[in-house]
C-alpha cells in the first residue's frame, strides 16, 4: 500500500476541517479528490505534506508502512512524498536551479547517494525543461519570481519530474490556467505516470481530469469522503454540481 | 588655537601638519585649519542632530582615536588582499590612510585621464582640485566626521576623466586598516567631464581585530552627460569604526549608480548624498547586515534641484542577535523640480526579538507635478516560504538560512559589475556560513 488514512480527523485552530477521512492508495493508482469550497480537500493535502498550524486530532496515515503523522515536512519530502502547490511562494534571490539542485542533493543524501554530477544534472533538467514548453531562462531565474499562474504550475511539475517522488499530492494545480497550460502541465503529470507511482488529484473542477484520467474519484464533504467512484462520477458531478450530495447527505441524516 | 573640547586633536594637528599632503599649499592649509577650528567647535555629531538621531558615536568621541600618519602597509598580506582585488581594473592601495605603491596597479592609464594618489595630486594640485575641492560635500554635510576628515586627511584618490572619455576598467581603491585605536582618513575626488563614464569601487577592510576609525570621503562632480558608477564594499572586522561619506553633484543629464554593501564593522555610518541637476538619474542600491552587536546606519538625501529628474533607492536591511540598523532616506524636491519621478524603497528583515532597525523615509516636495513614492517594509521570514522549501526535502534550519541568504542576495545578484558581484557574493556567503550555500551551484 503506497498510502493509507484511516479516520484522520484535523482542525485549525478550534474548527474541525477532517471529520473522519478514509482512503487507500496503492501503487500505480490515480485518485481525484473532488469537493465544493470549503470541504477540506487542501486541508488533506497540507495534512500529508506536514504543514504547520493544522491539529492532527485522531486517525492514522501510513505511507509505505511508516507513519506518515510522526516524519518532519523534509523527511515526508525526502522519503518520495510531493506536495504541488496551489499558490507557489516565490523566492528571488535563489534560482530555480539552485533549488532544484538543494532539493535533489538533499533527498540523494538522505538515501546514502552521493551528489548528483553537475553534467548530469544540468542534462536532466535541461531535458524536463524542453518537454514542459519553459525557456531555459527560467533556470536561472528567482524561484517563481515574476512567473506567470501557468509558469508557475509548469515549475512545479518540473520539481516532480525531477525529484521523482513516490507518491504526488497536486493541490488545485488545474486552478487559473488556460486550456494551452493546463494541457502541458497534465501532460507533465501523465509522462510521469509509472506503475509505482501514485497521484492525488485535489481538484474543484472536472477539467482536469478530461487530460489526467483518474482511477478512483471521491467526493469530499463537510471533511468525510461521501461517495467515491470511477471517473465518470467527476462527470456526473460537473453535470448536476455538489448540490446533489449534499441533499443525499441531508437525507441520509 | 583655542583650547576647545578636542584638545587631543588640535595638538595631534599641530604635530602633524607638516607632515599631511598638500603642506605646501596655501589653499590646502587654510582648508585643513577652518575645518579643524569647526571641529574643535563641534566635535563628533551628537544624537541631538536630527540627523543622527539613531546613530550615537560617543564611543568614537570616547575613544580618541589617534591620526596616523605611519603606515602599516608591510603588514598588509598581497593574498588576503587579493581575494577583494577585482582582477581588471587600476587599483589603488592604502594602509591605515597612507597610499601604497607596493600594492597598486594604475599602469597603462589612457592619456589624459588622472587616476593618482592625492598626496600625489596636492604635491602640485591641478586648478580644477582647487576649485571642486569641499564644494559638493560643503552643500550638504557640515557635521564633525566631515571636519575631521578636512584636517586630517593622509591621502586618498583623485580621478578626472576628460570630456566623452569612457574609462574601460573600473577604478578599485581598497583602504586596510591595520593598526589598532589609530583614526584614519582618506579624501577622494572625482571629477568626469562632460559626457564621460567610469565606475569607482571602494572596498574598506581591516585587518586588526582591535577597534580603529576610518573615515572616507569622497566628492564626485558628474558634469553634463557624463556617468559615474560608485560600488561600495565594507567588510571590516566587527570591531572596526567608520564613517563613509559620498557626496555627489550630477550635472545636466549626468547619471550617477550607487551599491553600497555595509556587511562588516561594529558602529558603521554611510553617507550617500546626491544633488541631481535637470534630467539628471541616480539609482542608489543598498545592503546593509547587521549581526552579534553591531550597528549600521545608511544615511540617504537625494536632491532634485532640476526638472524632469530621476531617482531609485532600493535599500534592504537584515538584522539578526543585537544589532541595530538604521535607514535613513531623504528625497528633497527643489520648486523648480518639475516632473520628478522619485521612488525609495527599504525593506528589512528581522531575525531576532532583540534585533532593531530604524526607517525613516522623509519626502520633502515643494513642486506640483511630480511623482514620488516611498515604501518600507519591517518582517520576519514567511512561514509559507519556509514550507515550501521544507516541502521540497530541505531541513528547516537550512530553510531559513536560505530565505535570510535569498534576501540579502537580490540586491548582490542585481549588480551589473561581473567582478565585484562575485566578490561580493563571497563576502556575503561569508557572514552566513551557518547557511551552507553552495557558491558552485548559484
Amino acid at each position: 500500500m503506497m498510502l493509507d488514512i484511516e479516520n484522520l480527523h484535523a482542525r485549525v485552530e478550534d474548527k474541525p476541517i477532517l471529520q473522519g477521512i478514509d482512503l487507500q492508495v496503492s501503487p500505480g493508482e490515480v485518485h481525484a479528490i473532488m469537493g465544493p469550497n470549503g470541504s477540506g480537500k487542501s486541508t488533506l493535502s497540507h495534512v500529508l505534506a506536514g504543514r504547520s498550524g493544522y491539529g492532527v486530532t485522531g486517525g492514522t496515515v501510513t505511507y509505505r508502512g511508516q507513519n506518515l503523522l510522526d516524519m518532519a515536512p523534509e523527511e515526508r519530502a525526502r522519503e518520495g512524498v510531493f506536495l504541488a502547490f496551489q499558490y507557489p511562494v516565490e523566492i528571488p534571490g535563489v534560482s530555480n536551479i539552485y533549488l532544484l539542485k538543494a532539493a535533489l542533493n538533499a533527498q540523494r543524501k538522505h538515501r546514502g547517494e552521493s551528489e548528483v554530477d553537475a553534467m548530469d544534472f544540468l542534462r536532466l533538467v535541461k531535458e524536463k525543461i524542453r518537454s514542459l514548453d519553459l525557456d531555459e531562462q527560467f533556470l536561472y531565474r528567482g524561484v517563481n519570481e515574476g512567473f506567470s499562474g501557468g509558469e508557475k504550475k509548469r515549475n512545479e511539475i518540473l520539481q516532480m519530474a525531477i525529484l521523482e517522488p513516490k507518491l504526488c499530492i497536486l493541490d488545485e494545480t488545474d486552478s487559473g490556467l488556460d486550456i494551452d497550460a493546463l494541457k502541458v502541465v497534465a501532460d507533465g503529470v501523465n509522462a510521469l505516470r509509472t506503475a509505482e507511482r501514485s497521484f492525488i488529484l485535489v481538484t474543484h473542477y472536472q477539467r482536469l481530469l478530461d487530460y489526467i484520467k483518474p482511477d478512483f474519484v471521491h467526493v469530499l464533504a463537510q471533511g468525510r469522503i461521501v461517495k467515491s467512484g470511477d471517473a465518470s462520477l467527476a462527470l456526473e458531478l460537473e453535470k448536476k454540481g455538489y448540490g446533489w450530495i449534499e441533499q443525499e447527505m441531508a437525507a441520509v441524516a | 588655537m583655542s583650547p576647545g573640547p578636542n584638545p587631543d586633536y588640535c595638538e595631534h594637528f599641530n604635530a602633524l601638519g607638516e607632515q599631511l599632503p598638500g603642506a605646501g599649499s596655501a589653499w590646502v592649509n587654510h582648508a585643513r585649519r577652518m575645518a579643524l577650528a569647526q571641529f574643535d567647535q563641534q566635535g563628533f555629531p551628537s544624537p541631538r542632530d536630527e540627523d543622527w538621531r539613531y546613530t550615537n558615536v560617543s564611543a568614537i568621541e570616547k575613544k580618541r582615536f589617534k591620526p596616523l600618519i605611519t603606515s602599516g602597509d608591510a603588514a598588509a598580506d598581497a593574498d588576503w588582499l587579493n581575494r577583494y582585488r577585482l582582477t581588471d581594473a587600476w587599483s589603488l592601495v592604502f594602509v591605515d590612510g597612507r597610499f601604497s605603491a607596493r600594492l597598486s596597479d594604475i599602469h597603462d592609464l589612457p592619456e589624459d585621464v588622472t587616476v593618482q594618489a592625492m598626496s600625489a595630486a596636492l604635491a602640485n594640485p591641478p586648478a580644477a582640485v582647487e576649485a571642486e575641492f569641499g564644494r559638493v560635500v560643503g552643500q550638504t554635510s557640515r557635521h564633525g566626521f566631515v571636519s575631521f576628515n578636512t584636517a586630517f586627511f593622509t591621502d586618498g584618490v583623485l580621478l578626472h576623466v576628460p570630456a566623452d572619455t569612457v574609462l574601460s576598467r573600473p577604478v578599485q581603491i581598497i583602504h586596510v586598516a591595520s593598526q589598532p585605536e589609530a583614526a584614519t582618513n582618506l579624501r577622494n575626488l572625482v571629477i568626469l567631464e562632460c559626457g564621460a563614464q567610469a565606475a569607482l569601487v571602494e572596498t574598506h577592510l581591516s585587518m586588526e581585530s582591535a577597534g580603529s576609525l576610518a573615515v572616507s570621503i569622497t566628492e564626485a562632480v558628474i558634469r553634463e552627460r557624463a556617468q559615474l558608477d560608485g560600488y561600495l564594499l565594507h567588510g571590516a572586522s566587527q570591531r572596526a569604526f567608520r564613517f563613509g561619506g559620498f557626496y555627489v553633484d550630477v550635472g545636466t543629464a549626468g547619471h550617477f549608480t550607487h551599491t553600497n554593501l555595509s556587511l562588516g564593522g561594529l558602529l558603521v555610518r554611510n553617507e550617500i548624498h546626491v544633488d541631481l541637476a535637470e534630467s539628471g538619474q541616480c539609482a542608489l542600491d543598498g545592503l546593509f547586515v547587521g549581526q552579534g552587536r553591531r550597528h549600521v546606519d545608511s544615511h540617504t538625501r537625494v536632491r532634485h534641484r532640476g526638472a524632469h529628474g530621476t531617482s531609485r533607492e532600493n535599500y534592504r536591511g537584515v538584522l539578526s542577535d543585537r544589532s541595530r540598523g538604521v535607514f535613513q532616506g531623504r528625497i528633497v524636491v527643489e520648486p523648480q523640480a518639475q516632473k520628478t519621478d522619485a521612488q525609495m524603497n527599504n525593506r528589512n528583515l528581522l531575525l531576532s526579538d532583540e534585533a532593531e532597525i530604524d526607517t525613516k523615509p522623509q519626502l520633502e516636495i515643494h513642486a506640483d507635478d511630480v511623482k514620488c513614492a516611498h515604501g518600507v517594509a519591517v518582517g520576519q521570514l514567511d512561514p509559507e516560504s519556509i514550507f515550501y522549501l521544507e516541502s521540497r526535502g530541505v531541513d528547516p534550519v537550512s530553510a531559513r538560512n536560505m530565505l535570510t541568504f535569498a534576501f540579502a542576495n537580490t540586491l548582490v545578484d542585481g549588480i551589473s559589475l561581473a567582478g565585484f558581484r562575485d566578490i561580493a557574493q563571497d563576502a556575503l556567503l561569508a557572514l552566513f556560513p551557518e547557511a551552507g550555500i553552495r557558491k558552485d551551484w548559484l
